[in-house]
């Protein structure tokens, strides 16, 4: 299942990782940070959403890492952000898709918001399809359920694709497999 | 007719050549990039769930408002049902009043553009954005979309750094995705600020009362994220039961749209969710009526609320791709477009557009709602028909056609004076204010001695199995000699032919110009002459006249309610058979069977549009050739339509043409020397045009190239 959805994520300018801890997952994260050079100035923040990865982690002292990195997602916070972290409940493996369960504001902020989309998801929650999820979840505990292929894109003009429109240009995805069942 | 405005209009669209390039472009690519798309996917299954799905919805539309509205009231949403246009501007409007707005963001709404709410907004004083990429472009272009899906497809580059240039005072590039940054910028303030986000809606789910949004930007995320109101306004086309049904839609919508698997984002929202401040959202649902529930109680014309606005038939239209949406509809553009005005707006307003369908079917074929749009658009000519009746010049024509002894004695007697025009079996030049017919293509001379004459020196064999040929005007009267090599190969398998003398014109020119009486009369002389005699099949050379018999005597009658005629159509239907189909069976038989070990060269087949997609024989007529000693090099876009269209090509030259010519390219491109097809009109159309274009490239009725390879 993983396979055929790193290629159909891959086939839609995603770019998808995978890691068998945690703990592998988190320093994935981080490097990122580093990489992309996080820090305290407008337009160089990191949001992460709080998680369930982020369970047990010493956040303040990730914050000290990397001055840039904000767990408190506001609106203007996540405008100035160069990366929105989030952890997204499903996969689906047939299109590549991540989904969430996005009816916390600072979820839609983070990932629509930012310039790099970090999507973490636990690779035992990739569904096969479309129909799985939506067997998988319902309305009911969901009011506002988003998915996400690839980063933002366009080809309005004269038909060219562009990549990175109103969403992010990057979409980075991260699978754990330790990560647990449904959560 | 179409009026002179229009003419031009049409003229214009073909003289722009980014236009007609862009699209050309796009299409062919589409075309391709769309089949990759449903790689291993049962289109035919999926369609049948997603009409079947929208089909229950149209049929229950009050039923699954009220369950809409219940569901998404419960969950906090305030629901207001419009019945017209005004109501929606009007709810909209005081909701800014009573809450201040100011600015409002949108994200792409085919709604509001059918209301043109953006107008009546901006009157009020209110800025509006439009925020989807395309939407945008044409917003500051002060236009109305061209294509449903990509609205500002028909605008170069240049053109769009000049829009953008003087929206932001600074001189830009033409570099695109510099353009595209300078839009995220723009907009992204304009998201920040704005007080209200409207959107549309792809589906509103009355089991949940959840709205669905498809995008590929990103912006219909932001325009329900960031302004602490969101307006949806969503036709009432738009519902469907069950929060599982959204699957077979959101499967198909992107593949059909754009050839994606899936749009980059899909938001099913359910209620109003927390704004940042924590406050909750105020979200108002608009289920807009403007006639779609009349449009649901008609019988013939509820179909077409299974369309799911994926813009297929658009991309799929020989006509569309030449002229474009500012041409072909008003803010619904194409093949559904048409329809969709002739409803939304009114019939009279859809009189022009309907009449640049040339009905040959791609639509019906890729529509994922099952609906057959060129049907639709044939109602909608009857009914125009109807209303207004029929013009002096086209009575004429057809009080002619319907008298087969005028009809045919005028094509006689046509035969004699053409010899001031005609010259090698061509009419290369016509006189005066029929030049425009044979300017791109010649016309065929009219036989001498038509094939119904030709018929009686034909000794017939005496054999207890019989079929029925019905020759239709153009084997009759200008290709006799396919005639006479139908009747060989016939005889050859073992039956006995008859050619009723008295049948005629199959009705399709009448029907197609939505005289339906006429056709129905066509109808029932031909039954009269066919069914005369017991015989095993009636055999038609001519994929036109073969559904006319097979399907649309039936029809028509229906349709003008003789309902006393219905079972002699079916009679008549039952044995009717195109040649290929029934050669096929034949050799299959064991009746039939070819020389052995030919090797006759290369070929290519052009596929007629009744022919593949009405009668559903494309294999059927390659197996022959194949069999017979050809060798197939498939042509590009080798069910294109080449143009003819039957008395399109009269109506409309500067549209064939276009078409014919890019016809004639793609089989000179596959190197054959031979070009074989079912059609006798395609004959006509594609000889003609090789004729003037000078190439040599043989044109053959699949049933001269079989005639002589039988053992």
């Amino acid at each position: 299942m993983f396979d055929l959805f790193k290629a159909k994520a891959e086939a839609v300018s995603a770019e998808v990782h995978r890691f068998a801890t945690k703990s592998e997952g988190l320093a994935f994260i981080k490097e990122t940070f580093r990489t992309e050079g996080i820090a305290d100035e407008p337009k160089k923040y990191a949001v992460w959403t709080d998680c369930p990865i982020l369970e047990g982690v010493d956040k303040d002292e990730m914050a000290k890492e990397f001055p840039g990195l904000k767990f408190n997602v506001t609106r203007d916070l996540a405008e100035q952000s160069h990366i929105g972290v989030t952890q997204m409940q499903w996969g689906l493996a047939n299109t590549g898709t991540v989904a969430q369960n996005s009816t916390a504001a600072a979820e839609r902020l983070a990932s629509s918001l930012s310039w790099i989309h970090v999507a973490i998801v636990g690779t035992a929650n990739i569904l096969p399809d479309m129909p799985a999820l939506l067997e998988t979840v319902h309305p009911k505990d969901c009011a506002y359920l988003a998915l996400i292929t690839g980063p933002s894109r366009t080809a309005d003009i004269e038909r060219v694709l562009t990549i990175g429109v109103h969403g992010p240009e990057r979409l980075i995805i991260v699978c754990i497999d330790d990560l647990g069942g449904a959560n | 007719m179409a009026s002179t405005e229009f003419k031009e209009s049409v003229d214009k669209a073909l003289k722009n050549a980014n236009l007609t390039g862009a699209l050309g472009r796009f299409s062919e690519a589409y075309a391709v990039a769309r089949k990759n798309a449903y790689a291993g996917i049962d289109f035919e299954q999926l369609r049948g769930r997603v009409a079947a799905i929208k089909g229950y919805a149209a049929e229950h539309m009050d039923e699954l408002a009220e369950q809409f509205t219940k569901a998404a009231t419960a969950r906090g949403a305030k629901v207001f049902r419009a019945n017209s246009p005004q109501q929606v501007k009007e709810y909209i409007a005081n909701l800014c009043r009573e809450k201040g707005v100011k600015r409002i963001v949108k994200s792409k709404s085919m709604a509001t553009e059918e209301i043109h709410l953006n107008d009546h907004l901006i009157k009020q004083g209110i800025q509006v954005n439009e925020t989807d990429l395309g939407e945008w472009i044409i917003q500051l272009a002060g236009q109305t979309p061209s294509h449903m899906v990509m609205p500002a497809i028909h605008m170069t580059r240049d053109e769009v750094a000049d829009l953008f240039s003087k929206e932001i005072d600074e001189r830009l590039s033409n570099d695109i995705p510099k353009l595209v940054k300078v839009a995220r910028k723009e907009l992204r303030t304009k998201f920040l600020q704005a007080d209200m986000g409207i959107t549309g809606g792809n589906m509103a789910i009355a089991e949940t009362g959840t709205i669905a949004l498809v995008t590929n930007e990103g912006n219909a995320r932001l325009t329900t994220t960031l302004p602490k109101i969101h307006v949806a306004v969503v036709g009432l086309e738009k519902l469907v039961p069950n929060w599982a049904d959204a699957a077979p839609i959101l499967v198909a919508l992107p593949k059909s749209a754009t050839s994606q698997q899936l749009t980059s984002y899909v938001s099913l929202i359910t209620g109003p969710t927390p704004n940042d401040d924590g406050s909750m959202k105020e979200m108002h649902i608009i289920l807009m009526d403007n006639k779609r529930s009349e449009m649901a109680a008609d019988p013939i014309f509820k179909q077409a609320l299974q369309c799911i606005r994926c813009a297929s038939c658009l991309n799929v239209c020989p006509v569309y791709r030449l002229v474009g949406g500012h041409v072909f509809g008003k803010v619904y553009t194409g093949g559904i477009g048409t329809i969709l005005t002739a409803w939304f707006d009114e019939l009279k307003r859809s009189e022009e557009i309907q009449s640049l369908c040339i009905q040959c079917g791609n639509c019906k074929q890729v529509c994922p709602g099952q609906i057959d749009i060129p049907a639709l658009i044939l109602e909608i000519r009857r009914r125009l028909t109807q209303e207004q009746g029929q013009g002096v010049v086209q009575k004429t024509i057809f009080s002619v056609v319907n008298n087969r002894k005028i009809f045919h004695g005028m094509l006689r007697a046509a035969s004699k004076v053409q010899g001031l025009v005609a010259k090698d079996g061509f009419i290369r030049h016509l006189p005066m204010f029929l030049s425009e017919l044979s300017e791109f293509r010649s016309l065929p001379a009219i036989a001498d001695k038509p094939f119904r004459d030709v018929f009686d020196t034909i000794q017939q064999p005496v054999l207890q199995k019989k079929i029925a040929f019905y020759g239709g005007c153009l084997i009759d009267f200008a290709y006799p000699e396919m005639g006479v090599k139908l009747v060989k190969i016939l005889n050859k398998a073992g039956y006995n032919v008859t050619f009723p003398k008295d049948q005629t014109c199959c009705g399709a020119p009448a029907r197609y110009n939505g005289a339906y009486e006429v056709a129905a009369d066509n109808a029932t002389d031909n039954i009269k002459a066919l069914l005369s005699e017991e015989v095993d099949y009636v055999v038609s050379a001519c994929p036109t006249c073969t559904c006319a018999l097979k399907h649309e005597f039936i029809e028509v009658y229906e349709s003008v309610g003789r309902r006393d005629m219905l079972p002699k159509a079916r009679r008549l239907a039952t044995k009717t058979v195109d040649f290929s189909t029934l050669v096929k069976q034949l050799v299959d038989e064991g009746k039939l069977s070819f020389k052995e070990g030919q090797s006759l060269g290369t070929i290519t087949y052009h596929d007629s549009c009744h022919l593949k997609r009405t009668l559903h024989a494309e294999n059927e007529p390659r197996e022959l050739l194949t069999q017979a000693g050809y060798q197939i090099e498939e042509m590009f876009e080798c069910d294109m339509c080449c143009g003819m269209g039957g008395s399109y090509s009269l109506k409309f030259p500067e549209i064939s043409k276009p078409i014919l010519t890019r016809k004639l390219g793609n089989i000179k491109a596959s190197g054959a020397q031979t070009v074989a097809m079912d059609c006798p009109g395609c004959v006509m159309q594609i000889k003609g045009g090789f004729d003037k274009d000078g190439a040599r490239v043989n044109v053959k009725h699949t049933v001269e190239l079989l005639a002589d390879q039988l053992k």
